[in-house]
């Protein structure tokens, strides 16, 4: 593949370079064409020239065997990730630092690049962290960033005390009925995620299903409220989620081998200590990953509280959604948005970290 | 064996029961003749037909299922390539950030993801529209993808593919001919996982979709805010219908080429 002037290494470097200016350049000009694009594209650009950096980088350390394809395999998802995931985020960042202007879009300053580098120290300038102390100002912020946090804790151990028996009971399942087990657990992960909220409400309303049974079995006269109450949200959260905790800890005791809790009887263990000492430990890598994929995205729900809970239930995913649809206050949203990544950045390195872990363990 | 106990017995069938039971109700009063939940009037498919009646909801569906289409194609490429990137390339500059930007979207509160994108859609001057809700999907589907593929190569034997490098295959004909059909399971998988992720998503469309584009989830949504509604039983009856039959045909049809295969490497043990 790699014939010619340049060596193997040069020519990896070369394409995932050029694929990463191209996919930025194209980016760029589709902003200029426009013509309305003021502010972003700037940002979009130099993170281009990041991209082709990097890229032109690989050329020190690389060991590829493959040249040019082996550039577009990483170059390709690489310099997408780069212009969908991270620059937005530097927007994001951006918009949080800025003022709220009377205008389309609702935030000043913006990047003009008529005046060139002179225009980055204005823009630089004219930033400041107004939006982040106004945040601290109203209760309303601290209050659903708090109350997240326990609705999010709460629900995730919930999930895992509920969790954990059924993956248990599907592992000592006889081996012939698991591959339906697991299928049964798969089918509601890809079911809609907004009907099965949805199915929720009608069970858990006040003429919904629960309450219908509870008033003809004589047990409630009057209907309990549930739907849109905190308990609703909960419910709503380890229904949802449920499956997100099975499936690593299924994968974790499956693996796991039975001969070790016969040598720990034979040693004298009760099967709650045999449990405890030896079938827990060794399934601590799935309660990890299955809290972690609980618990991040639960910190920033919104259709849960937004459907299920009530006037009562404050979650700072439907604060950020309120502040960006009804009030239209984009940068007070960002900032909002940039504190909850803050909050869960520690988590997410966590579960990226274990991930890695269990990708390397497996190979 | 043994030790499937009543315990074990009783947490499975509480667990399904919880699972299941509300599903099972919605699809029930789908069929119900009185607008009422609790309240069972007959069985009846009027909301089924008053459905097909209604041109939003046709609308919706057929952006849903375009969006769908193309961000789950778009992804299952880019996601290959990924998967392929972090199992193979070895070590590159930045491949901490590389795997960081494909783990992150998986637990990434969704708001987030939304804002920001939208953000940089406004930036860019980009009109809102099928194409910014195709873009934003393809860019967390391809994640899903990534993983679903990259956990398929870490197990497969690179063997195979240096044997065909050295009887001369180009490293795309390697690729191509020996890689892909033993992964080709796993990109499938991957394929419908993002196309359900994509058919599934509200918060994410809601932030990056524009005037002309309302997808389905958008529509189920503004439609429940109030209540239960029955025609909305109809709807997600038939979703649920269809992603059950696709997931059942999908694990069967992997379960009897794993039991062929299976039969034709015993076949060539006994030949060898």
């Amino acid at each position: 593949m790699s014939t010619g002037i340049v060596s193997r290494g040069q020519n990896t470097a070369l394409g995932a370079a050029l694929i990463a200016v191209a996919v930025f350049g194209a980016l760029v000009a589709a902003a200029l064409w426009r013509g309305a694009a003021p502010g972003a594209w700037a940002v979009t650009g130099s993170l281009a020239g990041l991209a082709g950096f990097l890229a032109l980088w690989t050329r020190a350390g690389s060991d590829q065997r493959t040249s040019f394809l082996g550039a577009t395999v990483i170059g390709l998802p690489y310099a997408w990730l780069l212009a969908l995931f991270l620059v937005p985020f530097a927007i994001v960042l951006k918009i949080s630092l800025s003022d709220v202007a009377l205008a389309r879009p609702p935030y000043m300053p913006q990047y003009d690049p008529a005046q060139g580098w002179a225009g980055v120290v204005d823009l630089v300038r004219e930033l400041d962290f107004e939006n982040f102390v106004f945040l601290t100002t109203d209760d309303l912020y601290w209050k659903a960033y708090l109350s997240s946090f326990r609705i999010a804790a709460i629900a995730t151990a919930c999930t895992l005390l509920i969790g954990y028996p059924i993956a248990y009971g599907m592992a000592r399942a006889p081996k012939e009925w698991q591959a339906t087990l697991l299928m049964l657990v798969i089918l509601p992960f890809w079911t809609s995620f907004l009907i099965r909220v949805y199915s929720l409400m009608g069970i858990l309303g006040n003429e919904g299903v629960l309450n219908g049974a509870l008033i003809r079995a004589g047990l409630v006269s009057e209907p309990i409220q549930i739907l849109n109450t905190q308990m609703a949200v909960y419910i709503g959260i380890v229904y949802t989620y449920l499956p997100f905790m099975i499936l690593p800890i299924y994968a974790a005791l499956e693996k796991m081998d039975e001969s070790l809790l016969e040598a720990a009887e034979d040693l004298g263990c009760s099967r709650l200590q045999a449990f405890w000492l030896v079938t827990f430990p060794l399934s601590r890598g799935g309660i990890i990953a299955g809290c972690f994929l609980v618990f991040i995205p639960t910190m920033g729900e919104f259709v849960i509280p937004s459907l299920l809970g009530g006037a009562g239930t404050l979650m700072i995913g439907k604060v950020l959604w309120e502040e960006f649809f009804n009030n239209l206050a984009w940068p007070q949203a960002s900032a909002v948005a940039v504190v909850l990544l803050l909050i869960l950045i520690i988590p997410i390195v966590l579960f990226q970290r274990s991930e890695e872990k269990a990708r390397e363990a497996g190979k | 064996m043994k030790r499937f106990s009543w315990f074990n017995a009783t947490a499975l069938s509480f667990g399904f029961a919880f699972l299941y039971i509300p599903m099972i109700v919605l699809v029930v009063y789908s069929f119900n003749e009185s607008r009422l939940v609790t309240v069972w009037a007959g069985f009846s498919t009027k909301w089924y037909a008053e459905l097909f009646r209604d041109q939003a909801f046709l609308d919706a569906a057929w952006v849903t299922l375009r969006v769908a289409f193309f961000s789950s194609t778009i992804a299952t490429v880019l996601g290959t390539m990924a998967a392929h990137a972090i199992v193979r390339a070895g070590r590159f500059p930045g491949r901490t950030l590389f795997s960081g930007m494909i783990y992150a979207p998986l637990v990434m509160p969704e708001v987030i993801t939304g804002l920001s994108l939208l953000l940089l859609f406004i930036g860019l001057g980009i009109d809102r529209g099928v194409l910014t809700v195709v873009l934003a999907h393809t860019t967390f589907a391809m994640c899903y993808v990534s993983v679903v593929v990259s956990s398929r190569l870490a197990t497969f034997d690179t063997a195979l593919e240096e044997a065909a490098r050295d009887l001369g295959a180009t490293p795309f004909q390697a690729f191509r001919l020996v890689t892909l059909p033993i992964i080709a399971p796993a990109v499938i998988s991957g394929w419908l996982l993002a196309f359900t992720l994509s058919l599934d998503d509200l918060v994410i469309a809601s932030f990056t979709t524009g005037p002309g584009a309302t997808t389905l989830p958008i529509k189920i949504f503004s439609a429940v805010r109030l209540g239960v509604s029955p025609q909305i039983n109809a709807l997600s009856t038939l979703l649920i219908v269809a992603v059950s039959v696709g997931v059942i045909t999908a694990s069967l049809v992997t379960k009897r080429n794993a039991v062929r295969r299976a039969r034709e490497e015993r076949a060539a043990d006994q030949l060898a």
